[in-house]
């Protein structure tokens, strides 16, 4: 049985998403910026695409801007937003758990003269709030925080997190990265207060190369891609239509029968957990400090429903990624740091994990195309692999 | 389209190879071929103690010098322009217009050398070499005569065509692959063993590769990685097979029965004794190594004692007293360098003790492994018979 339990990774296309970018490659090939009817039918799969976001956040399309995937958005976010905002003042300020595609960007912005504070997270991975209001002054442009990690699930609380900022200092820009929780959250940035939010298409079943950054309307952003003038001068270069197309597509689908799909993520997620955690030398990483030994659904809820981050004692987690590769099931591993590889997560230090434990994580991520069977038989192949690695290890 | 219309290739070595020469040069011949094959229709024969590369129409000179450059036994190679029509006004035109367009600046000292093997041409060969020159005098003011140390040496010679050279590309020396048998490498996907395959093929020998693979341990990268060498190695030495040996039993038999310490020379006994067995198979005459005395602790003297005590095939090591800069000096030469350095476990540092045994005794090593007299060779004998074997090409 194949089980592929790495969708925090990529998830695969839907059908419908497969069937409408063949026929905008194959049929309605135009260019957008075209002005015959082949670039006005292009644009129809672009314009579509963008209401259909625009409907899911409850935000206008042209408050939308197709990006390659969240990455570029992020990057589109925080760049294009420091630049604008220059005179405002040159103090951003994060959290310590953020993607690459947050961080780096904001390494980039220290190296020219921002001050960047990333502020620290509790063992469950959640921001210590006081600490990011401490931290606003008179200089602070933006706040950006991240809605769901991708290594353990942790989920912030954006909208209280929103409005307490803006209490402070009214001009504050509230970035979002919320790359892994669209399509497993109801995302309504005019009301939760969010001004920018990236998010991408390959999370919930649409293509590669695919994503978005939602702009507030009256939010100033520079672009940090030029030439032709695409799509308003915010992101130059012809527009990607399969991709945008099939984003469109993945979007309208993945909140079609919405609560039902998320709710049966929980119940895995809670099955998941719970047969592990009978397992010897097992930690569960992410959960809220509340959580018992029952893992209650209640606190399951806290923690995103796809996201499952275990470590196993004395085991490394890259042989045990290969050994479920061998039974066809495929996981990733929280943190690479073989001995050629000494860069332990950014996450997994930040909560604190004890450092015997850090190359002993694996991140399970499900989709609501995940079925029960293929939980069990994870679990299962777990449970018999255990041991076999435990015993022969470096010594 | 290139002017150049064929290869006058110059071997050094072979010419020393007295009653067996001609197996050399067949066999530099054949390696030509197969180099040039994928390139086009050349036509590659010998010729009076030379080989003679004979172009297509339309070939990308670019990729075949490339190419050229790694074809072992080749000392050096000149590009040659071919003229058909002989009379004394078209020949100096030719050459006039080769020096041109080969030396743009035309400011150098040259000397013209010149032969005849076409007796009935009219001129003498010291008459062509005067005359010639005189000519280019006169065309091109720039050039200067030195007969002792010419800068440029333009050679013509006057057969049914008239050939034209002056630019010598050296190639990489060595002998042809396939003139000197055939060996087995031990390919780990480290820095030094595609070095040492490298070398070896440089005398003319001919490579398969051995590669232990430890699933779930070591990964499919790391089994790509050793393929993707195993192609940069197969770019000098020719077609070649990769073994892939399945490893993990092997060595977790050993993890569980054998002092920890002792790990790693009683694996590479066991590689040793795999990859003879594989190599007798392919009726290979020898095993290379990438060992480098004294590198890592498996690769002491009494280190190399301990693993070369199984086997009877002579073990070749070419990087024996090699120091790393130099081996990695000349894995970037060969473009394996980058691959070699991705960060992929391989099985012999999986579980490699912490401080493995530096001086180890060979009668201690052979004590532990009788150890494992139960299930041994049985697992040797699955390991052997569940080999996958990748052609390289």
């Amino acid at each position: 049985m194949e089980v592929y339990l790495d969708n925090s990774a990529t998830t695969k296309v839907t059908d419908r998403v497969r069937d409408i970018m063949v026929k905008v490659l194959y049929d309605d090939y135009g260019n957008p910026s075209s002005m015959h009817k082949m670039g006005v039918i292009a644009e129809k799969y672009m314009r579509d695409a963008a209401e259909i976001i625009a409907d899911s956040l409850k935000v206008e399309p042209k408050e939308i801007i197709f990006t390659s995937g969240g990455t570029e958005a992020n990057n589109l976010a925080l760049i294009g937003t420091a630049m604008a905002y220059q005179r405002r003042g040159r103090h951003i300020i994060t959290s310590g758990i953020e993607h690459p595609s947050v961080h780096q960007p904001l390494l980039f912005l220290k190296g020219n003269g921002y001050k960047i504070d990333f502020i620290p997270v509790d063992k469950t991975g959640k921001i210590i709030k006081d600490k990011l209001y401490g931290a606003i002054n008179e200089e602070t442009q933006i706040v950006s925080v991240m809605y769901v990690n991708n290594e353990i699930g942790s989920v912030q609380d954006i909208e209280e997190i929103a409005r307490e900022i803006k209490a402070i200092k009214k001009d504050i820009i509230f970035h979002v990265d919320a790359v892994q929780a669209f399509g497993k959250y109801r995302i309504y940035p005019k009301r939760m207060g969010i001004d920018l939010l990236s998010i991408s298409g390959h999370k919930i079943h649409g293509p590669k190369g695919s994503g978005a950054l939602y702009i507030s309307d009256g939010v100033k952003i520079k672009p940090i891609v030029f030439g032709g003038g695409h799509q308003k001068g915010l992101r130059s270069g012809t527009e990607n239509v399969p991709a945008i197309a099939g984003l469109g597509q993945a979007v309208r689908e993945i909140y079609e029968d919405f609560d039902r799909k998320v709710n049966g993520m929980y119940e895995l997620k809670q099955k998941l957990i719970k047969e592990i955690s009978l397992l010897d030398g097992v930690v569960i990483n992410g959960l809220p400090e509340e959580c018992s030994k029952d893992f209650e659904m209640e606190q399951i809820k806290k923690t995103a429903p796809h996201i499952i981050s275990v470590s196993f004692e004395g085991v490394r987690s890259e042989v045990l990624l290969h050994a479920l590769e061998e039974k066809e099931i495929y996981v990733s591993a929280g943190s690479a740091c073989s001995s050629h590889h000494p860069q332990p997560s950014a996450t997994l230090t930040a909560i604190g994990l004890p450092k015997n434990l850090m190359d002993s994580t694996i991140r399970i991520s499900i989709s609501e195309m995940t079925t029960e069977e293929e939980i069990d038989y994870t679990v299962e192949q777990i449970k018999s692999l255990l041991p076999v690695l435990r015993r022969y290890t470096r010594r | 389209m290139s002017m150049f219309k064929e290869f006058l290739i110059k071997y050094a070595e072979i010419g020393l190879k007295g009653n067996n020469r001609y197996l050399f040069e067949n066999s530099l011949c054949n390696r030509i071929k197969e180099v040039l094959k994928p390139l086009g229709d050349f036509w590659v024969y010998k010729e009076q103690g030379r080989i003679i590369v004979e172009c297509p129409d339309k070939y990308d000179y670019e990729e075949t010098v490339e190419a050229l450059k790694r074809v072992f036994g080749i000392s050096s190679f000149c590009p040659i322009v071919t003229v058909d029509n002989t009379d004394w006004d078209s020949l100096t035109k030719a050459v006039g217009d080769y020096v041109q367009a080969t030396y743009p600046d035309l400011n150098f000292t040259f000397k013209v050398f010149a032969k005849r093997a076409d007796k009935n041409y009219p001129l003498s060969s010291p008459e062509i070499c005067s005359m010639m020159g005189a000519y280019l005098l006169n065309r091109f003011p720039g050039l200067k005569v030195d007969v002792h140390e010419p800068q440029v040496s333009i050679n013509v010679e006057i057969r049914s065509k008239a050939y034209i050279y002056s630019v010598e590309i050296p190639g990489p020396g060595g002998m042809p692959v396939g003139s000197n048998g055939k060996a087995m490498l031990l390919l780990s996907g480290g820095i030094d063993s595609p070095v040492a395959g490298y070398m070896i093929a440089k005398r003319g020998v001919s490579v398969d590769a051995v590669y232990f693979h430890a699933p779930p341990y070591t990964s499919e990268r790391a089994k790509q990685k050793v393929i993707d060498l195993a192609k940069k190695i197969s770019r000098y030495a020719g077609r070649m097979k990769l073994f892939v040996v399945n490893f993990t039993d092997i060595q977790l038999y050993i993890y569980d029965k054998c002092p920890h310490d002792e790990l790693t020379i009683i694996m590479r006994r066991y590689m040793m004794r795999i990859a003879e067995h594989l190599a007798r198979q392919e009726k290979c005459l020898g095993l290379i190594t990438g060992e480098s005395l004294g590198q890592v602790a498996s690769q002491t003297m009494q280190s190399l004692a301990a693993t070369n005590e199984v086997c009877t095939m002579p073990v070749y090591r070419p990087l024996i007293a090699f120091d790393k800069k130099d081996i990695v000096e000349i894995a970037e030469t060969i473009d394996t360098y980058e691959t070699s350095i991705k960060p992929f476990e391989d099985c012999c540092t999986i579980f490699v003790a912490k401080h493995p045994v530096t001086k180890p005794n060979v009668k201690k090593i052979g004590y532990s492994e009788r150890k494992l007299q139960d299930r041994i060779d049985e697992m040797v004998k699955e390991a052997l018979e569940t080999v996958e074997v990748i052609e390289i090409e």
